[in-house]
């Protein structure tokens, strides 16, 4: 679901297709027919953005027909937990969760607390109530418990504010008959699906749920991904081989570049990034970001010894490791946020490393108006994509929007080596780092962005050397000394990952995080991290080909942490540590050797028995019980309902996307109360339920083409193969509209207008929707302005309507009209689009 | 292991015949088949046009198209999907069938088609004229002429960009084992179709389309194996419920003595644009030159009668 595999990973999805040969069930549900759908043995069409309902209609299946596995479930996760008596749930607040600030619309979470302690998240942000995207700790939510278990539990699951009553209460209205009706699938088709599901998990099975970015990039998006999480800890599926929620990134290396912090409130593995006032210095930080339950315990050791890393020598416990040094966040800087402050002035120098936003982010219009304002751009990549040449080439330029002569943008374009012209790693979606090496030079002034970033620092640094401006401090204390070699002095990559992942008090590679240390001993640029070096190794280099070792094949690259190809693994054995069956075992209790063994490296304290329980006043990962496997939660548990962590809501609830032709046949609140979204002019909405634009309207990518297109536009072997811009209607649109099979169509948002040549398909089919049809315009979204094959973008159509958690777009589900022909020219086309209603800001 | 026509003139060169098993019903239609086809063999691009024709951009085999993804959206039952669906969308990768009994070797008048050591159908670029017999001898449309790159008329028409095909007749590439070797390929004239990696084979390699596929549905390999892996799938498949599957070109008694490059298709040939039972067009070349012979033999009588008579 959310994922188009077979297209965008078609690489990945050689193992689905070997799995269905050898007897695997392959389910696909989706709105379009796609060729995952080709390959897959039941298709299940649901309309754009209605993914909650059809997943939480699984979960009141699984409730309703007693299909849980009831020892993981009462063992493993928070099932048996009592919340606190003043959580209110959607179905008593008519969509609302207990807490919610109606002017700030963020929630005070403190009412989804276990009940009788404080929770708190652990390496992110506190239940502040405060600013939405300031701190996260991405991924890393986890409760904080004074001592021990949590203190209110039911084990018989009967009490009537246990998680598992509560859920229960929450997903009963989400009965198949529901599902149809918002999903517009049918009934059978979603009982077929739940069913499947059920049939296959337990003891003897277990199912995999894919999901891509058509789960994330909705108002809803994280909480899309929760419905999953709860489908599969009811069934048993998480931690176990065959099982899991498999989330394929969007291109190569982007789980890399998380795990590295290229997100702003972050820092190399998950740790948040100090906040200006409530992080006044290194304790301060450390007691608000650490557990003292699980393994975010040691948030000391991994924080102190990445500032190890940052400033080597100059980082002493007199001067707080340099604590100092490290910039403070003090408010949201996410992706569309900042495109906002270049508009208003705020930030006037921008770097582009690898990304093309004024083709593939969303509102792609405001995105060029945005870096139109800017005073310096600096792009790096391989073409001159167009989020570098719009000052010359922007369809701003035709409409008169912008002009040439006055914009002051001082564009610096930078060629990109390729990876094959550069040695590195990547790291893939099961976190596995694959090591590439160099196979020729780049020529020209092609180099490396490790090249680009040692000699910008190292040229800073030259220019600042004589500076005694404490300002100037942190750039002239880091630790920036890196062997380089070859004609361009490229420094080692390999020198790079030995950094990463730390070294030890003696100087040689640390083996383990374990081996951490708080007093400043050891430096490790990224916890997770540790290992990848071990034994002065880089394993991500190891190729050791699948038929020369067993079947979890250790020895191919290198998976953090510690080489572990499961996460969560304890939980392939049952509570006293026996597999649940032969068929599916993967680690377990050896009562002789008195340790956990099996073909995975555990996901456990090695010598940690099954029977242990934590002494009071046990820390961190001592703290977690030994049949508690989910070891980086502050009570060791899978949450099948989040106390913490999540803005907007413990639970997940079916809310309609920000922009869509229906009302939300659950409650009278319509969309994600908490959904981001900017009241500004540059960013109008399309009213919702709106006459005017009555079709569902999303964008996705085609196995030809690469995001932005300016990998592949640019290539004529690619480019010949999907060479024009394209929208995928089906024929009883096309006669609605008059849209004619070769033609052109033109589609229409309030943010603009746009044409598509028109490829009329079966694969698209309407769906009834509460009664009333509902049509679907698919939108590929690779085309600009530039390249060998050019065409408008489908981004330009989408607005900026934000998940309130991570700030990701809303361009899986939005609406639109489309009308037959070309778009109009020059000032006609502006006209045209303030010819349809529109909304600015805030509407609930 | 039934070799190739011809094969057994390489007496202990010979090897077994190599060739492709496609099975269509696990391609997922990624195209990285055409892709790596085109980057190894320096094949130029073939045009930027848009078809609508599903998502087949590429439209037939032809000079500079050596594989080719065809997309069938069909009304029909999904026997995949247990027939529930009456909606299925059958993508599959063509390319030169190698047949045992080519045409277009046969009609080549300069000898630039030959038979390889493995069996396969290769045309040397050397020594091919263009003179186009080879299109209308094979009953499959492989082959095209690639048009001299003439600046009036360049071979990628349709294309938007300034970059001409006649780079490609300087490109330079690796051989795989480190040596550099240069290809003059495109804008030569002549005519053009799948080496089956001719390159590749003699260096032991498998072919580019087989080596990128990620699914497995092209298998490359000793034909005798494919063909016996293929009867296995083909009958799995039909016993799993999905009746129409059939293998073609894999009967060494059809109108081309089988085929090296053989497929497993999910309905009737003609559903891919595939001739149903595809038949050398020289099959009859012994009966027919033995008719012209007594044809030419009665002209050479007449025309002496007639000059006979002229004298008189």
């Amino acid at each position: 679901m959310g994922s188009n595999m077979a297209e965008n990973h078609p690489v990945g999805f050689q193992w689905v297709m070997e799995a269905r040969l050898k007897g695997a069930r392959v389910i696909h549900v989706d709105p379009r027919f796609t060729r995952t759908s080709a390959a897959a043995n039941l298709f299940v069409s649901i309309r754009a953005g209605t993914d909650i309902a059809f997943l939480g209609g699984v979960v009141n299946y699984i409730l309703e027909n007693e299909r849980w596995f009831d020892e993981y479930v009462k063992h493993y996760t928070n099932a048996p937990v009592i919340i606190d008596e003043r959580f209110k749930d959607t179905e008593d607040l008519d969509g609302f969760f207990s807490g919610f600030d109606p002017e700030a619309r963020v929630y005070d979470t403190s009412t989804w607390h276990y009940s009788g302690l404080p929770v708190q998240e652990t390496a992110g942000e506190r239940s502040k109530g405060g600013t939405k995207g300031e701190q996260s700790g991405h991924g890393a939510q986890a409760g904080q418990f004074v001592h021990g278990e949590p203190p209110e539990e039911d084990p018989t699951l009967q009490h009537p504010r246990c998680v598992f009553q509560l859920l229960r209460k929450h997903f009963r209205r989400y009965t198949p008959e529901l599902v149809s009706r918002v999903c517009g699938c049918t009934k059978e088709q979603f009982l077929e699906v739940a069913e499947a599901l059920c049939e296959n998990s337990g003891r003897e099975r277990t199912s995999a749920i894919v999901y891509s970015v058509g789960w994330t990039q909705h108002t809803v998006g994280v909480q899309y991904i929760r419905t999953a999480a709860i489908v599969q800890l009811l069934l048993g599926n998480i931690g176990r081989p065959g099982g899991g929620i498999v989330a394929l990134r969007g291109h190569a290396s982007i789980q890399g570049s998380t795990d590295m912090a290229t997100l702003y409130n972050i820092l190399p593995g998950y740790m948040p990034m100090p906040h200006a006032k409530q992080d006044t210095d290194l304790a301060t930080y450390i007691d608000n970001h650490s557990s003292t339950i699980g393994w975010w315990g040691h948030l000391d050791a991994f924080f102190t010894s990445q500032l190890k890393a940052f400033w080597g020598e100059h980082a002493t416990k007199e001067n707080d490791f340099c604590f100092d040094y490290l910039p403070r966040i003090n408010a949201d800087h996410s992706t569309y946020q900042t495109a906002f402050d270049m508009l208003d002035g705020k930030v006037t120098g921008f770097f582009l490393l690898g990304e093309n936003p004024g083709v593939g982010s969303s509102h792609a219009k405001l995105q060029r108006l945005a870096l139109a304002s800017l005073d310096w751009l600096v792009v790096r990549d391989l073409y001159e994509i167009e989020s570098a040449s719009f000052w010359k080439d922007a369809p701003e330029l035709e409409t008169g929007e912008l002009e040439t002569e006055k914009i002051g943008t001082e564009v610096f374009l930078m060629p990109a080596a390729a990876h094959v012209e550069k040695d590195g790693a990547f790291t893939n979606t099961q976190r596995l780092l694959q090591w590439h090496f160099k196979a020729l030079e780049p020529e020209g002034d092609r180099r490396s962005e490790l090249w680009f970033m040692y000699h910008l620092g190292r040229k800073l640094r030259e220019k600042l050397a004589d500076s005694d401006d404490p300002r100037d401090k942190p750039l002239l204390e880091l630790a920036w000394q890196y062997a380089t070699s070859g004609p361009y002095e490229d420094p080692s990559a390999d020198q790079v990952l030995r950094e990463i992942n730390g070294v030890g008090p003696d100087g040689s590679a640390l083996g383990t995080y374990a081996d951490l240390k708080s007093d400043g001993s050891t430096a490790s640029g990224c916890w997770l991290y540790v290992g990848s070096y071990a034994d002065e190794e880089n394993k991500p280099a190891r190729k050791v080909p699948g038929q020369e070792q067993d079947w979890i094949a250790k020895k191919w690259g290198w998976a953090w942490p510690l080489n572990r190809r499961i996460l969560y693994n304890r939980a392939s054995a049952d509570p006293e540590g026996k597999p649940w069956s032969e068929r599916k075992k993967l680690v377990w209790w050896d009562t002789a050797q008195k340790k956990w063994v099996g073909a995975d490296n555990p996901d456990f304290q090695e010598e940690k028995p099954p029977t242990y329980v934590p002494p009071n006043g046990a820390r961190a990962e001592n703290a977690i019980a030994g049949d508690h496997p989910f070891i980086l939660q502050s009570d060791g548990r899978g949450w099948l309902f989040a106390a913490a962590g999540l803005m907007d809501g413990p639970m997940p609830t079916h809310y309609e996307p920000h922009e869509s032709p229906f009302s939300n046949p659950l409650y009278s609140q319509r969309s994600n109360p908490t959904r981001q979204l900017f009241a500004r002019r540059e960013n109008p909405y399309n009213p919702a339920e709106s006459d005017a634009y009555p079709y569902v309207v999303w964008t996705y990518r085609l196995t030809e083409h690469h995001t932005a297109g300016g990998m592949t536009r640019t290539l004529p072997y690619l480019a010949e193969l999907q060479p024009e811009f394209f929208c995928e209607v089906s024929p009883e649109l096309a006669d609605e509209r008059e849209l004619e099979h070769g033609g052109w169509a033109t589609i229409v948002t309030a943010r603009t207008a746009i044409e598509a040549r028109v490829l009329v398909t079966e694969r698209m089919k309407p769906l009834v929707v509460d009664g009333r049809k509902v049509h679907h315009v698919g939108v590929p979204y690779h085309w600009g302005t530039r390249g060998l094959t050019t065409g408008d973008s489908g981004n330009d159509l989408f607005p900026v309507a934000l998940d309130p958690n991570v700030h990701i777009q809303e361009v899986k589900a939005a609406t639109c009209d489309i009308r037959p022909g070309r778009r109009p020219r020059g000032k006609a086309l502006t006209e045209l689009v303030a010819s349809y209603p529109r909304t600015v800001g805030d509407e609930a | 292991m039934k070799p190739g026509d011809g094969v057994e003139t390489y007496e202990a060169e010979a090897q077994p015949r190599l060739g492709f098993f496609t099975d269509t019903s696990v391609c997922i239609g990624c195209k990285a088949c055409e892709v790596a086809c085109k980057e190894w063999n320096l094949v130029p691009e073939d045009g930027l046009a848009w078809t609508g024709h599903s998502y087949d951009n590429t439209g037939e085999l032809n000079a500079n198209t050596w594989r080719h993804v065809a997309f069938i959206e069909q009304q029909a039952p999904d026997p995949i999907k247990q027939g529930k669906q009456d909606f299925r969308w059958l993508m599959e990768s063509d390319v030169c069938k190698h047949c045992t009994h080519a045409g277009c070797l046969d009609v080549c008048p300069t000898g630039a088609i030959f038979r390889t050591e493995f069996g396969t159908v290769v045309i040397q670029d050397d020594v091919c004229n263009g003179c186009g017999y080879c299109v209308t001898a094979c009953p499959f449309g492989v082959i095209g002429k690639r048009e001299r790159a003439a600046a009036s008329s360049p071979a990628g028409a349709g294309r938007t960009s300034g970059q001409s095909p006649d780079v490609l007749q300087t490109a330079v590439a690796s051989d795989g084992l480190g040596a550099i070797t240069k290809r003059e390929l495109g804008g030569d004239g002549g005519m053009h179709k799948c080496t089956l990696c001719y390159d590749r084979l003699q260096n032991g390699m498998e072919p580019a389309c087989a080596k990128a596929c990620p699914t497995d549905s092209i298998q490359f390999g000793p034909l005798d194996e494919l063909v016996e892996r293929a009867r296995e799938r083909c009958g799995d498949l039909v016993e799993a419920g999905v009746s129409e599957a059939r293998l073609y070109l894999a009967d060494e008694n059809d109108g081309i003595g089988g085929a090296g490059a053989f497929f497993l298709l999910l309905d009737e040939p003609e559903v891919y644009g595939l001739p149903p039972q595809p038949i050398v067009p020289t099959k009859n070349l012994g009966t027919i030159w033995g008719a012209a012979a007594v044809a030419a033999g009665a002209l050479a009588v007449g025309v002496a009668a007639a000059f006979l008579r002229g004298e008189e």
